[in-house]
């Protein structure tokens, strides 16, 4: 039972983190770096899943990428599978993600937002709500592998910090 | 599956907008939260301004409400007149819609859909639909109305189009959006239509979602091209789309249908 208890220990930092990282996804930016803005929610959903495998998981990222779809209003369940499915991925290589250096760390991270963002990119486009090229929907991802690092650095102190494991 | 299933269910129905719905009272806090910046930087200048620049400004407003009460004293009887010979017609007359103010608190961070939120919801009576205004004409609808915040579609939006006619002599024509903030788009306009530069374009409702006779578009530019079937014509709103930060949302229009019909 105790044991249990403390299973469950800081699930609010974690809502916290995703609340943060959802305020930052509309925060107004001036145009020119509009295109450019990290995928906030993906990164931090990547940080939680490789640090609480456990815990953290595909549910997890159906739910976040649900909240998503709502906070910009796009068609439901779009935000909901890319991150289910970036989810799965970081599931399935925690282990190994752990361990890498961080130059191929933040290559990973590239990937894993990139995949999200193409499924997301997919089920606009068949939805039929598309005009900007596919290339412009990767800067994005580009932009959150470079931010990884510190985004990496300010979860962990949070993880710390709030003791959750 | 869940998410494959969701998704056509969103599209072709609207069983989840509850579901929506109850993730929009999440989501509301949030919206507000990243406005503060803005209207905290928007308060800051607001405290600063000089008694002269204050004082200008009274006297700017002034004379600009001068102006509009004589306007209005005309306007009052035309309006009596056109429901006298409205009356005569047997056509049904219109009402003045109510109308509601909200200010826009976000705008979507995706730069190719032309969106914003509103801090007003269904709790302030805001519904799915509705027309949405500012001082220069018409913005755009509401698409999803949650608790405490709206998303209101732009009328440059690419995925959206409405019916209006020409001031000047009635001709209608159907106007779509083009995604890019200042440029409207006149569909299916035969060559021998009586459109010209400067042509002010207003709500017709035929659309059935939007009041009538809004200002909503001016004409900027027609091209002849020999080979299409139809004219190219560019319209640019009249409403200031991407500086406005105060709306007012219209209801729908209540009509007196037919009053004099049976007599």
């Amino acid at each position: 039972m105790r044991m249990r208890e403390r299973d469950q220990q800081g699930t609010a930092a974690i809502v916290g983190t995703f609340l943060v990282a959802a305020w930052l996804t509309v925060l107004p930016l001036p145009e020119t770096v509009e295109f450019g803005r990290p995928l906030w929610l993906a990164l931090a959903l990547i940080y939680w899943v490789i640090a609480l495998p456990h815990r953290i998981g595909v549910l997890w990222g159906f739910a976040v990428g649900l909240f998503q779809d709502v906070l910009t209003g796009v068609v439901l369940g779009q935000h909901a599978v890319a991150l289910a499915v970036v989810a799965y991925v970081s599931l399935a290589a925690h282990k190994r993600i752990r361990v890498f250096p961080p130059l191929q760390q933040s290559v990973v991270v590239f990937m894993l937002t990139g995949t999200g963002a193409l499924i997301a990119y997919t089920v606009q486009s068949a939805v039929g709500r598309v005009l900007v090229p596919p290339v412009w929907v990767l800067l994005p991802a580009l932009v959150s592998a470079l931010i990884w690092r510190p985004t990496f650095g300010v979860l962990r102190w949070v993880r710390r910090r709030f003791m959750v494991r | 599956m869940i998410g494959a299933a969701l998704m056509l269910l969103d599209q072709r129905s609207d069983h989840v907008q509850p579901l929506r719905f109850a993730i929009g009272y999440v989501t509301a806090p949030i919206h507000y939260l990243a406005h503060m910046p803005t209207a905290i930087g928007e308060w800051a200048s607001s405290q600063a301004v000089s008694r002269a620049d204050l004082q200008a400004d009274r006297q700017r407003l002034e004379r600009q409400i001068l102006v509009l009460q004589q306007r209005v004293q005309r306007l009052a009887v035309l309006e009596a007149e056109n429901v006298r010979l409205r009356e005569l017609l047997n056509s049904s007359a219109e009402l003045d819609a109510r109308v509601l103010a909200a200010e826009i608190i976000g705008v979507e961070p995706d730069p190719s859909r032309q969106e914003f939120v509103i801090n007003k919801g269904t709790h302030a009576g805001v519904y799915r639909g509705q027309a949405v205004l500012d001082a220069g004409g018409l913005l755009g609808q509401v698409v999803d109305a949650g608790p405490f915040t709206a998303r209101v579609l732009l009328i440059t939006d690419a995925s959206h189009a409405l019916s209006v006619q020409v001031n000047r002599n009635g001709v209608r024509a159907i106007l779509a959006g083009s995604g890019q903030p200042d440029r409207l788009r006149l569909l299916f306009v035969p060559e021998t239509a009586d459109i010209i530069e400067g042509d002010l374009l207003v709500s017709t409702g035929l659309d059935q979602r939007f009041p009538r006779g809004y200002p909503v578009a001016e004409v900027v530019r027609l091209r002849h091209d020999p080979g299409a079937p139809f004219v190219t014509v560019e319209a640019r709103p009249t409403a200031s789309i991407d500086r406005a930060s105060h709306v007012l949302l219209v209801e729908r229009p209540v009509r007196r249908q037919q009053e004099g019909a049976e007599q």
